[in-house]
């Protein structure tokens, strides 16, 4: 049996999302979601970021888009792994009314225990609404999830 | 560019853990069966490219570690680009080659997923902290996020992305380095834990520690050291939006399609099903053998579910894809794509432990990051393609 030696590392970050970046959280905590448009392809970035990576240019225009859209592919996660969310959860793609790109965010509101259902009721094409945080703080976690809206 | 070649592999036998040794003495193992295997020695190697994705083994730049078992006082660099890593770096071997700097330069890569007591949230850590990291997204979710619209898009069935897992299963008990050797049938995969729907167990890849090493030679010395090296036909790369939500169908793979017109028309190959006779694709995941497939010209849009279903991808069959049990049964992240590369040219050295017969052409993939990186490399047992 040879030696084990167990290690473990915690080392603190402090992240800067950037000015450009600053922007859209700013308008998370007026429950609003910005995008950016492409001034060359005219695609409206969600998230937004400072350049168009395709066209190479900067993207200094802001548009609001609708916190509102269609679900483009969704997953439910069901083994626990360190540090990640307690399964079960969905994460999926969400495009916004509005916006040209899809955004990665959880999905809630429906019974995730049998998957094959919860797939049923968070379909490829599904229109799902936001849910936020009461009192947003300008965070991306500010939104909750997204919920299939009643038709 | 000159003309260059594949005269030596070695590989380590890869499991969980390798308690054995330490993460030099594991690339020391790979280097040494390559030199073997090419017939020469540690002072016939002009340069050393090593890859490696940080931080899975726990120590950042384990290159540092490891470079002592890598050509001490030669010209060295190392590679990182996710799990495209290994091939990354047998790219950046082979250009030493091939821009005439270098005639005789070894590719290793080393990793210790299996130290690493969760690989998932080493994943995450590869996400940006700004705005997607909070989702817990890490490889196996963006791999059910491409199951779940090929299914809705084009009905692909869970029995037939079953059917990949039972093969890459089959052909691992052939292969002497293969991490998972188990026989498995549909019904096992069916019946196995959902991981991340619709993902199940069987259908998602081991952590594995280990070590592969791949040594590329001009032309002029690769004819001197062997017999049947494996001529290096094309190489192709691609990067991709970071962003996953970027891309505007994940159903297909459109930067592995471009990647491969590419390395097709460097190759000249015509048509991918008629000239390449073997395929070893960076697939963990089951439904990605099938999207591989499709992008890269060996099944129309949709269809490629069909194909280990009825017999095409086993080593029997006119597709062979991962005949040495793939990333499926063995997943050293960083090491995995030179893995590929290795078997690939083994099979076209007919020496392959899970051989396919009179193999001349093969293909190597990998894929890293959230689906943004493809690397191509295709070798033959001819300087040309023949057809
Ligand atoms: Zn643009």
């Amino acid at each position: 049996m040879v030696l084990r030696i167990e290690a473990k590392w915690e080392i603190p970050y402090v992240h800067s999302a950037g000015e450009h970046a600053t922007k859209f959280f700013e308008a998370l905590k007026e429950k609003k979601i910005l995008g950016v448009k492409c001034p060359k392809c005219q695609r409206v970035l969600v998230p937004p970021r400072a350049f168009c990576e395709r066209c190479y240019v900067d993207t200094d225009e802001w548009v609001e888009v609708k916190d509102e859209g269609v679900i483009e592919t969704v997953t439910i996660n069901y083994a626990r792994f360190t540090g990640l969310p307690d399964p079960p959860y969905a994460v999926g793609i969400i495009k916004l009314d509005g916006a040209d790109t899809g955004m990665l965010a959880y999905l809630g509101g429906v019974d995730l225990t049998d998957w094959k259902k919860a797939h049923e009721k968070l379909k490829v094409g599904t229109r799902v609404k936001a849910v936020w945080k009461d009192r947003p703080e300008g965070r991306i976690t500010d939104i909750l999830y997204f919920k299939p809206v009643e038709e | 560019m000159r003309r260059a070649a594949v005269i030596g592999v070695g590989q380590t036998k890869f499991r969980t853990r390798r308690d054995d040794k330490t993460h030099p003495e594991l690339t020391r193992e790979a280097v040494s069966r390559a030199l073997e295997h090419a017939g020469i020695t540690m002072d016939d190697v002009d340069a050393f490219v090593f890859g490696t994705m940080d931080p899975f083994d726990g120590i950042n730049c384990p290159d540092r570690w490891s470079s002592t078992a890598a050509g001490f006082g030669k010209p060295f660099m190392k590679i990182s680009t996710g799990g495209t890593t290994g091939l990354t770096t047998g790219i950046a071997a082979y250009q030493h080659v091939a821009s005439g700097l270098f005639d005789v330069v070894v590719a290793v890569c080393t990793q210790r997923v299996g130290e690493n007591v969760d690989a998932q949230p080493v994943l995450n850590t590869a996400v940006d902290p700004i705005y997607e990291r909070h989702s817990g997204v890490g490889a196996i979710s963006v791999a059910a996020i491409q199951a779940t619209v090929h299914m809705q898009k084009y009905g692909t069935t869970e029995e037939q992305m079953a059917w990949v897992s039972v093969k890459d299963h089959e052909n691992a008990l052939k292969n002497p380095y293969a991490h998972i050797k188990k026989k498995i049938g549909v019904e096992d995969v069916l019946s196995s834990p959902v991981v991340s729907s619709p993902l199940k167990l069987y259908e998602c890849c081991p952590r594995s520690d280990g070590s592969v090493a791949v040594i590329f030679a001009s032309e002029e010395k690769a004819e001197q050291i062997r017999d049947d090296p494996a001529w290096i036909l094309a190489e192709s790369s691609i990067s991709d939006s970071y962003f996953v939500g970027d891309r505007p169908d994940l159903a297909v793979w459109d930067s592995l399609s471009i990647a491969g017109r590419r390395l097709y028309r460097l190759a000249g190959i015509d048509d991918p099903k008629k000239d390449i006779d073997v395929a070893e694709l960076y697939s963990p995941f089951t439904i990605q053998e099938i999207l591989e497939l499709e992008a890269l010209g060996f099944a129309e849009k949709g269809e490629g579910a069909k194909l280990a279903e009825e017999g095409v991808t086993f080593v029997d069959g006119d597709m062979p894809t991962n005949p040495s049990g793939g990333v499926l049964c063995t997943n050293p992240i960083g090491a995995t794509g030179l893995v590929r590369l290795g078997e690939a040219s083994l099979q076209v050295m007919g020496e392959a432990s899970n051989q396919v017969d009179g193999a001349e052409v093969a293909l190597a993939h990998a894929w890293g990051g959230t689906l943004q990186f493809h690397a191509l490399m295709l070798v033959s047992s001819h300087k040309k393609l023949r057809r």
